[in-house]
C-alpha cells in the first residue's frame, strides 16, 4: 500500500510547489528551483542505468531462443568490447573508444539512416497513383514540394514562393491544430498526475 | 507503346535502386556544383549570426546522433565557422551522448581550416544528461550545469567564457537536431528566459516546425539538406572573400546535387508508375 502512496504524495507535493514556485520571484523560491534542477538532472541521468539493464536482460534472454542468439550475441559483445575499451582506455580523442564510434558506429547509423531513399523510391514508384481527387491533389502538392527542395527547383520562377505557401499556410495550419491539440493533452495528463488521477506511471 | 509502359510500370525492384544508387552517386563523383540561392528561414539565421558585435557568445547545441549526420551536421560545420569568421564565439554543447564526439570533430575542423583556438575562439562544454534540466539550468547558471568543460577546464579559468552567465548574455541559441529537440529549446528557454532560439533540422522533420517561425518563436531555421548547403554555400563564399585558400570540403553543396538528382529521379518513377497504371486501365 505504502508502495503506491509515497511516490503518489511525494508527485502531489512536487507538482503543486514547482508549479506555485513559477510564480514567486523570490530569492528562497529560486533556490528551491534551483536545488530541484540539480536533483532532476540526476534523476535523468538514472534513465541510462535502466537502459543498459534491459539492454542486457533483454538479449540475455533472447540468447537461449535459437532463431534470435546470433543477433543477441553480436549485441551483447558489440557493447562489452565498447565499455571494455572505454572504461579501461578512456573516450578522449584517438583512444580506441573514439575510433570504434567514429569509424564504425557513424557510418552505420548513417548508412541505416540512408536505405530509407531506396524504400522511398521504390514504395513512390509503385504506391503514388493518381486514383481519384484527393491522390491526385496529394500527388500535385507532393511534386511542388519536392520541386521546392532541389536545387533546380529554385530556378523555376514560382516554385521556391509555391513551396514555401503550402509549407507555411496548410501545413502550418494542420500543424497548428495538432499542437494544439497536444498541448491540452500535456495539461490535463499533468494534471491527472500531479491529482493522482493517472496511475499508470506506477506500473499499472 | 502500350505495352511498353505496362511492362515498365512493373519494373522490378533491384532496377529502381540500382538507378537510384546511380544517381546519388555519380553526381558525389563528378559534382555538377549546382549555384546555391538562400532560402527565406535560412537567411533570417545567416543574416542574425552576421550582424552579431564580435565578442557575442552563440550557444550552438549538437542535439544529433550519427543517424541524421549528413543532414544535420555540415549545419553545424557552416555555422560554426560563421561564428568564427565573423568574431563570435562559438559555445558547443550537446543534450546527446553521440553528439559530443560529432561536434567535436566540427571544432577541430574549424582550428585547421581557420586557425580557431579553443578557450579564446570557441568553447566546447560536451554532454550533460538531462535534457530540460540543462535547458532550464543554463537559464540560471551555466556554471551550475557545466561547472568544467570537455576537456576538464574550469569554467571560470576559460577567457571566452568571462561573463557569460545565463542566457541574458548569450545573444543565440540554435538546436541541431533531427528530432524535437529544437521545441524543448522553445519551451524552456524561450517561454521561460526569452531566449532567442533558431533550429537546423532534417527535411522530413522540418514540417513540424514552420509554427514557430511563423510566431516568431525561432528566429529562423536550416531545412534538411538544401538548408546545409545553402549555409555552406554562403560561408565558403565569405572564405573566398576573407582569402582562405584551403577550404573545407563542401559536404552540403555535393550532397545537396546528388540529393536534388535523387529527387528528380523518384518524380521521373511516379511519372512512369502513373502512366503505366494509366495504360493498364483503358486495357481494362
Amino acid at each position: 500500500m505504502l508502495q503506491r502512496r509515497i511516490p503518489l504524495v511525494i508527485v502531489f507535493i512536487t507538482g503543486v510547489l514547482m508549479s506555485i514556485q513559477y510564480f514567486i520571484p523570490h530569492p528562497v523560491s529560486q533556490s528551491a528551483y534551483n536545488i530541484a534542477l540539480t536533483w532532476f538532472r540526476g534523476v535523468s541521468s538514472m534513465a541510462y542505468a535502466i537502459a543498459v539493464i534491459s539492454f542486457v536482460r533483454h538479449h540475455s534472454r533472447r540468447l537461449k531462443q535459437p532463431q534470435n542468439s546470433f543477433y543477441s550475441a553480436v549485441a551483447l559483445a558489440a557493447f562489452l568490447f565498447m565499455c571494455i575499451v572505454g572504461f579501461g582506455f578512456g573516450i578522449e580523442e584517438g583512444t580506441v573508444f573514439y575510433k570504434m564510434y567514429l569509424n564504425v558506429q557513424v557510418p552505420l547509423q548513417a548508412t541505416t539512416f540512408s536505405l530509407l531513399a531506396f524504400y522511398m523510391a521504390s514504395a513512390a514508384y509503385r504506391a503514388f497513383r493518381v486514383k481519384g481527387f484527393e491522390a491526385t491533389l496529394l500527388l500535385i502538392t507532393a511534386f511542388i514540394v519536392m520541386f521546392g527542395v532541389t536545387t533546380i527547383g529554385n530556378y523555376i520562377p514560382f516554385i521556391p514562393k509555391l513551396t514555401e505557401w503550402l509549407m507555411a499556410v496548410p501545413n502550418l495550419a494542420s500543424k497548428r491544430g495538432i499542437l494544439i491539440g497536444v498541448g491540452l493533452g500535456m495539461i490535463s495528463t499533468s494534471l491527472k498526475i500531479i491529482l493522482g488521477i493517472e496511475r499508470n506511471w506506477l506500473g499499472g | 507503346m502500350r505495352k511498353f509502359l505496362i511492362k515498365l510500370s512493373k519494373i522490378e525492384r533491384r532496377y529502381i535502386y540500382l538507378t537510384l544508387f546511380l544517381a546519388l552517386t555519380l553526381p558525389l563523383i563528378f559534382p555538377p556544383n549546382f549555384p546555391q540561392k538562400m532560402s527565406p528561414t535560412v537567411k533570417s539565421v545567416f543574416e542574425f549570426i552576421d550582424t552579431l558585435p564580435p565578442g557575442s557568445h552563440v550557444l550552438l547545441s549538437a542535439d544529433y546522433d550519427a543517424s541524421v549526420l549528413p543532414e544535420v551536421d555540415p549545419m553545424y560545420r557552416a555555422v560554426l565557422k560563421h561564428c568564427i569568421l565573423r568574431g563570435v564565439v562559438p559555445i558547443g554543447m550537446t543534450l546527446y551522448p553521440q553528439g559530443a564526439v560529432l561536434a567535436l570533430d566540427a571544432f577541430k575542423e574549424a582550428e585547421e581550416y581557420l586557425g580557431a583556438r579553443r578557450d579564446t575562439d570557441y568553447v566546447f562544454l560536451g554532454y550533460q544528461a538531462g535534457f530540460q534540466a540543462v535547458i532550464l539550468g543554463i537559464g540560471e547558471n551555466i556554471k551550475n550545469v557545466f561547472p568544467k568543460d570537455y576537456f576538464g577546464t574550469p569554467i571560470d579559468s576559460i577567457p571566452a567564457m568571462r561573463g557569460v552567465n545565463n542566457y541574458k548574455d548569450i545573444a543565440l541559441v540554435i538546436s541541431f537536431s533531427g528530432s524535437s529537440v529544437p521545441v524543448t529549446w522553445v519551451i524552456y528557454a524561450y517561454s521561460k528566459y526569452h531566449q532567442k532560439v533558431a533550429a537546423a533540422v532534417t527535411a522530413v522533420s522540418a514540417a513540424d516546425f514552420y509554427p514557430y517561425i511563423q510566431t516568431g518563436q525561432f528566429v529562423g531555421m536550416l531545412a534538411g539538406m538544401k538548408g546545409a548547403a545553402e549555409y555552406e554555400y554562403a560561408v565558403r563564399k565569405i572564405m573566398k572573400d576573407e582569402g582562405i585558400e584551403k577550404l573545407p570540403p563542401a559536404k552540403a553543396v555535393k550532397g545537396m546535387d546528388a540529393n536534388s538528382i535523387g529527387h528528380l529521379l523518384i518524380m521521373l518513377f511516379i511519372i512512369i508508375g502513373n502512366l503505366g497504371y494509366f495504360a493498364s486501365k483503358r486495357r481494362k
